[in-house]
């Protein structure tokens, strides 16, 4: 029992960092039409950004965060305004390639400029606290931190797609493109703000995982497939599908090292997916086949 | 002297852009004709490449092996092998968006990698199976003059068949599906089974291409499967070449590999501190060049050239 609860706990976390990336590429995907394949190198390129924020300032990993948050929002929209932009007018499916290349580009950069070896945000080993109301489980303050600010970027996130009118603006765009454009709907300014959020939460994904693990280059690529897995679930193009599915995904990954090898551990994200893709491939939320 | 090493050099080159041509040829089948986005290349090149050395290695302990079967056979059993994965891929994507598929496709090809490396008595995990028989062994044409001959008939070979594919009246009907998919349903064609035999047919190319890299490269270990090698190199160079046209595809495939190998040259003078940061400035470098094509160039070096109509060919006799 205290063996499920536990795996619960790291099943919660994984699933708050899968729910940022979720999120961005499902809105990605609801505005733009195309799968996002440099989701993954977006959180690599977020966490090694607060890297260098941590050890060029000597900020913590939490102060970290909002900095990294800030950089790659920039980044993105750059990428954007360079590359996608230029393409846009194609059909999607040339983004999807585009998007693939630039996740090879990221990663590549990555490599050169902070090198191939593990790195970690800070040495030595947190102490957990040990729950004895709870079975006696441990709980990291890290986790716990994790979780509780997945939970307020999410809440954000819903705030500004029901209250802003950018945010309504969107919902639209995602929901009937021609009919958001007619209207009068700016559309420069949705896709804009659309790679901001989307960049921000790869960011913030990419740090959780630096801080619950340790940095490496293809760290987001490995999460990529959970990520989309977490996206299909949840009904491509529906960010608050994404929140459910990076949930599901993260607690059956973990959950699914009671009964077979860790290192399989994506292949769980997969079969959900495929399984999904078969029975039900709108998603729970039913989003945009 | 040092002639020959430049000569010696070129056939292997060559050796190697044949295989990524026969992929290349197999990607142009799924993306080039029907427009379905396959990035799981590395998978069926992996399990191609695996089952032709299984069914040929003379065998170890260590791994399912031993069998010690001809150069044919294993290449026999590489196309049926990712013939049935491609099925799989196939049955489960054929009616949703390309999306879907490029997504359950990296999973596929992700999933074949993490079952290679983990499962030692398969494929002798990361360790790798070595030893794997040369195609022509035994005759006197076991010299790498020899395998780029093999190599060059195969090429022809799948460049004949996927060319026939393409003028035929199947094959209009996966261009049509690719450029107007709800005219192509109304006309009254099964767009989902037609989806699902050109993938399992480029899936098939694709093992076909793995086992021959099996045999000339000699050494197979999940690393060489990675999403780069496997799939992203395929696509650069289906891209540069010309998607939807067979030749641009041959054409990519060696002018691609070319650009790869030539970086290869000034890389590998870095001093040894710099190997990691060489490696990743190639990728860079392939990387960018993919984005300039698609920004400046889209059609690709030769782009696609639909067959003419046959009535409106004789009508102007």
């Amino acid at each position: 029992m205290t063996d499920i609860l536990q795996l619960l706990v790291y099943g919660l976390v994984l699933g708050s960092v899968l729910t940022m990336g979720a999120i961005g590429v499902s809105m990605i995907f609801g505005i733009l039409r195309f799968a996002h394949f440099a989701h993954g190198d977006f959180m690599t390129l977020g966490a090694y950004l607060g890297l260098t924020f941590i050890s060029a300032f000597g900020l913590s990993a939490w102060w970290a965060l909002p900095a990294a948050m800030v950089g790659m929002a920039v980044v993105a929209v750059f990428i954007d305004q360079v590359l996608y932009r230029r393409i846009r007018r194609t059909q999607p499916v040339i983004l999807l390639i585009a998007s693939f290349g630039m996740a090879l580009i990221l990663r590549s950069l990555v490599q050169l400029i902070w090198g191939s070896d593990n790195q970690s945000y800070a040495t030595g080993i947190q102490f957990p606290w040990r729950l004895d109301w709870l079975g006696g489980i441990r709980l990291k303050p890290d986790h716990l931190w994790i979780v509780l600010i997945s939970l307020g970027l999410v809440m954000a996130v819903h705030l500004f797609l029901t209250r802003t009118r950018l945010g309504k603006a969107m919902r639209a765009m995602s929901d009937n493109m021609d009919l958001a454009l007619v209207s009068g709907i700016p559309a420069e300014r949705v896709i804009m703000v659309t790679w901001v959020i989307g960049g921000a939460l790869a960011a913030a994904a990419g740090v959780f995982l630096g801080i619950d693990t340790r940095l490496h280059p293809v760290m987001g690529w490995s999460a990529l497939l959970p990520v989309f897995a977490a996206t299909i679930l949840g009904g491509i193009g529906r960010p608050y599908g994404a929140i459910a599915g990076g949930m599901i995904i993260g607690v059956s990954m973990e959950m699914s090292t009671l009964i077979i090898p860790a290192a399989y551990k994506p292949a769980v994200a997969f079969a959900i997916m495929v399984g999904m893709l078969i029975l039900r491939p709108q998603g729970i939320f039913k989003g945009t086949v | 002297m040092e002639l020959t090493g430049i000569a010696s050099y070129l056939v292997s080159f060559l050796t190697f852009a044949g295989v990524y041509a026969v992929l290349a040829l197999g990607l142009n089948m799924q993306w080039g004709f029907t427009g379905q986005f396959n990035i799981g290349i590395a998978g069926f090149f992996a399990v191609g490449a695996y089952t032709s050395a299984i069914l040929t290695t003379p065998g170890s302990p260590a791994y399912l092996g031993g069998f010690g079967l001809p150069f044919l056979v294993g290449l026999g059993g590489a196309v049926i092998a990712s013939t049935i994965i491609g099925v799989i891929i196939g049955l489960i994507t054929a009616r949703l968006r390309t999306d879907y598929l490029a997504i359950a496709s990296i999973g596929i090809a992700e999933m074949i990698r993490l079952f290679i490396k983990n499962e030692d008595w398969l494929s002798n995990g990361v360790r790798g199976i070595a030893g794997i028989p040369r195609p022509l062994q035994g005759t006197p044409l076991d010299t790498p003059l020899g395998y780029l001959l093999v190599v060059v008939v195969f090429v022809v070979g799948v460049y004949f068949l996927v060319e026939r594919a393409y003028a035929s009246p199947w094959g209009r009907v996966l261009r049509a599906i690719r450029e107007n998919e709800p005219a192509t349903a109304a006309a009254g064609k099964d767009i989902a089974n037609f989806r699902l035999q050109a993938f399992v047919l480029g899936s098939a190319i694709m093992g076909l291409g793995g086992g021959l890299y099996a045999h000339f490269f000699g050494f197979l270990s999940p690393e060489a499967f990675r999403p780069l090698y496997g799939t992203f190199i395929v696509w650069v160079m289906l891209i540069a070449g010309g998607s939807g046209n067979n030749r641009g595809a041959i054409l990519g495939a060696v002018v691609v590999w070319g650009i790869w190998s030539v970086t290869e040259l000034f890389t590998d003078m870095l001093p040894a501190e710099h190997a990691t940061q060489g490696a990743a400035l190639r990728v860079l470098l392939i990387g960018v060049l993919l984005q300039v094509i698609l920004v400046l160039r889209p059609q690709g070096l030769l782009p696609e050239k639909p067959p003419r109509l046959i009535a409106r060919q004789r009508r102007s006799r």
